[in-house]
């Protein structure tokens, strides 16, 4: 393992040092990671030469096996092999079972989270994710010689709401990787081209997955990535034209019901014939089952004729998401081609008919995405001081509370850029009233029923009074990330009412923390070891950028808090180096964190001015 | 007028969208999370606030009857969370025939014209309220502020009707 560099505070580490960073397209059929080398984003490969990687985990008993290897177990042992699990993230067994039929799959309840009974135990979609996000990040770690990876960047749908994300952020924790930003997948690609083609102006990203398809309306301006508008189903996507291939063989062969291996044939078969048909104008089918063999016959009509009303659908998607933009059709600039789906020529073709513009196909559509994920992380990372690259996103659905009569009241609509913060009052109705619950949903119907249930939250300590005399302010916040946080306060006394978070779907933070704890466990030693080498990485990280602001910006403090702040972080630095106990260090750096506040408000007030120097000038 | 001035645009009713959307860009350029990624944790917090207050800052600037609502907040009349109804029957009367109009859009011989031609009304309507709550707003007199309340309150049944007008429409294509 490479040691840990170390510079004093001050005498940070080389500014053109590279730092390492990677960017994970999280796919639901297969996943790939990416890195910038040399100013360029390439995936990086594995031992045999191939990037993508295919989103498939296989338990037993004696262990896990990820990628090409269990893929290929699949048809022997499909109630082990988990695949396209993405489509399981923050849902339940009964979604699972409405949108896909049947699943080869034993699925039970764990801790009252979705799980799926294996050789090796329960497994939930989050733990299935991290395991796939971990043999990527080992893929990397080699390819970098074993250095550390500072962050990554993890690409979800646009689509996916605030379960789902929170769950992809939980599977990178769990997997040991530091997420800089979930991006979503579209703005990765819009990234990819719009880095290596300069392209300016509205851009539509058509983006058919394994199991998802998202349509995204981008500004692309003065190197500004605006989501205008997103759409799409995150239930749809090339799976289902698998689907569709098979009931097309189940009803030329005659038969009706399947077992799970020979449903995972079927599944298999679909898939190539389907890829085949891109190519060719017709292909024979060979099908073995119950000593059986059969051949079918598809050409690429029928397989048009199959597909034609999952594409439509696409495009209605598409038309709302233009709308919803405010912009017309001929509008758009730029149709970009993202997920290999879009292979399919009947795709293609619908797709140019519906824009009146020939597609952008230039960049590999499987690759497109991990390399806009890497260019991002490299800028985040900080290996492009000059970058002017700024990604901003919306909040793909809207969020609400639950009222009186199971109605629901939006607090923030979709399409709103994000980072977000919105505040609502409540009020007691009861006397003496000290808890009150809040359920939040997202989604666009007006039904508790017909949204998506987030998470319950508690608020207890209200202090005791009349009814309707307790002003309960509900803050919500949605990050960057498109992650919600919610806080609450008492107003007439200031009282910050304790929040209790339990997640309707995914996975608790207690959860998170018990299954980080656990899959430390082997190695109980190390822990230890772990965690502090943790609190000392990020301690340093805490001095450096203390340090970087002060050289440049310490004439915002006065001579006493430029004092007061240096001697902190002089007593940082030096219990970082001498602590034995994580808390140690932590408390340490909470201390310097609340230093240096004041410090960080007018820095960020002295950059709003800077940003816009010159302009009130100009027009005050 | 915190949000005009942390855009650094004139105070007036009638703002550009092209600079309030340039600044907007600028702002977020400084401030958004990801030019913080690397920073300690109370900068990140920081910039995540000073994010969302410039977002929220956008979508009041840029909305005709929020910016109104803010404004008129900001002169001392606050009528954001307000239950109190419109007193004018002549306008009530107007929006009903209005509604009823909207509500025959469909059946209508050219369904594309009618809409246009009902879109035009709207326009003009908007057109009408909005020069007259720049001057309000900008008239510095306690009496103009309560009638620019009142125009706030019209305006909000314009955009209601293009909004019912907007989901006809959608109705139409979906089919």
């Amino acid at each position: 393992m490479a040691l840990l560099q170390i510079a004093e505070p001050g005498q940070s580490a080389a500014p053109h040092e590279h730092k390492l960073a990677i960017g994970i397209d999280l796919g639901t059929t297969n996943s790939l990671v990416a890195t910038v080398q040399s100013g360029e984003a390439r995936t990086l490969n594995d031992d045999s030469g191939t990037a993508m990687l295919p989103s498939v985990v296989r338990y037993q008993a004696d262990g896990i096996s990820v990628g090409s290897d269990a893929a290929q177990a699949a048809t022997q042992d499909p109630a082990n092999t988990l695949i396209s699990v993405k489509r399981f993230l923050g849902k339940t067994q009964a979604e699972i079972e409405q949108s896909y039929g049947q699943l080869p799959y034993q699925f039970c309840e764990d801790n009252g989270s979705l799980a799926i009974e294996t050789a090796a135990g329960k497994i939930s979609p989050v733990k299935a994710s991290s395991h796939i996000l971990a043999s990527l990040k080992a893929r990397a770690e080699q390819s970098f010689g074993n250095q550390d990876i500072l962050g990554a960047v993890i690409t979800v749908p646009a689509y996916f709401d605030d379960a789902q994300r929170q769950s992809t952020k939980d599977a990178a924790e769990l997997a040991g990787i530091n997420v800089l930003r979930l991006l979503n997948e579209p703005t990765a690609a819009a990234v990819a081209y719009g880095l290596d083609s300069g392209q300016e102006g509205i851009i539509a990203v058509y983006d058919l997955g394994g199991g998802t398809f998202d349509i995204s309306i981008l500004r692309l301006h003065q190197g500004v990535f605006e989501v205008m508008a997103t759409g799409g189903d995150s239930s749809l996507g090339g799976d289902d034209f698998d689907s569709l291939l098979v009931e097309y063989f189940k009803q030329q062969t005659g038969v009706t019901a399947l077992s799970p291996s020979d449903l995972r044939l079927f599944i298999n078969k679909a898939k190539a014939c389907k890829e085949a048909l891109s190519q060719y104008a017709k292909v024979n089918v060979g099908l073995e089952f119950n000593g059986q063999s059969h051949t079918v016959e598809v050409t690429r009509e029928i397989f048009n004729e199959l597909a034609t009303p999952l594409v439509k659908k696409t495009l209605r998607s598409c038309r709302r998401a233009v709308k919803d933009a405010g912009i017309e059709n001929e509008e758009v600039l730029q149709v970009i081609m993202v997920g290999g789906s879009t292979r399919m020529p009947l795709v293609r073709s619908q797709v140019e008919s519906f824009f009146n513009k020939e597609p952008l196909t230039s960049i590999d559509p499987d690759r497109v995405v991990a390399l806009g994920a890497a260019l991002q992380a490299d800028v985040l990372v900080g290996n492009k001081p000059d970058s002017d690259m700024l990604l901003l996103d919306v909040l793909p659905l809207s969020l609400g509370l639950e009222t009186m009569g199971g109605l629901v009241e939006k607090i923030i609509p979709r399409n709103t850029t994000i980072p977000v913060a919105r505040a609502q009052e409540f009020t007691t109705f009861k006397d003496g009233q000290t808890a009150m619950s809040l359920h939040v949903l997202q989604g666009e119907r007006e039904l508790v029923d017909d949204c998506r249930s987030l998470a319950k939250f508690s608020l207890k300590g209200i202090p005791a009074m009349a009814a309707g005399a307790a002003h309960i302010r509900v803050t919500f916040k949605v990050d960057a990330d498109g992650l919600l946080s919610v806080s609450a306060m008492e107003k007439s006394t200031g009282v910050q009412a304790e929040i209790q978070v339990k997640p309707s779907f995914g996975l608790s933070d207690e959860q998170v923390a018990s299954m980080l704890k656990e899959s430390m466990s082997n190695a109980k030693g190390d822990m230890q070891a772990r965690m502090l080498k943790e609190q000392q990485v990020e301690a340093l990280r805490v001095i450096e950028a203390l340090e970087a602001s002060l050289a440049t910006d310490s004439q915002l403090l006065s001579n006493e808090e430029l004092t007061r702040l240096q001697s902190e972080i002089a007593e940082l630095a030096q219990v970082r180096q001498t602590a034995t106990e994580p808390s140690d260090i932590k408390a340490a750096i909470s201390k310097v964190d609340n230093a240096s506040s004041v410090f960080a408000e007018r820095r960020m007030d002295s950059s709003i001015k800077k940003a816009l120097q010159g302009q009130s000038v100009d027009n005050v | 007028m915190r949000y005009f001035k942390l855009f650094a645009i004139p105070v007036d009713y009638n703002v550009d969208l092209a600079l309030v959307n340039k600044n907007y860009l600028d702002l977020q350029r400084a401030v958004h999370p990801d030019r913080h990624a690397n920073a300690s944790s109370r900068d990140k917090l920081m910039a995540v606030q000073s994010a969302a207050e410039i977002n929220d800052a956008l979508q009041t600037l840029k909305h005709p009857v929020k910016r109104a609502e803010y404004m008129l907040s900001e002169l001392g009349v606050d009528i954001r969370a307000e239950q109190q109804t419109l007193q004018d029957p002549l306008f009530l009367m107007q929006q009903m025939e209005l509604r009823e109009e909207l509500e025959e859009l469909t059946s209508a011989t050219d369904v594309d014209a009618a809409i246009a031609q009902f879109e035009e009304k709207i326009k003009q309507l908007n057109t009408q309220y909005s020069a007259q709550l720049a001057e309000q707003l900008a008239s510095n007199n306690e009496q103009a502020y309560q009638q620019a309340a009142d125009n706030i309150r019209k305006l909000k049944f314009v955009y209601k009707l293009r909004d019912e007008l907007e989901r006809i429409e959608d109705s139409l294509f979906d089919d």
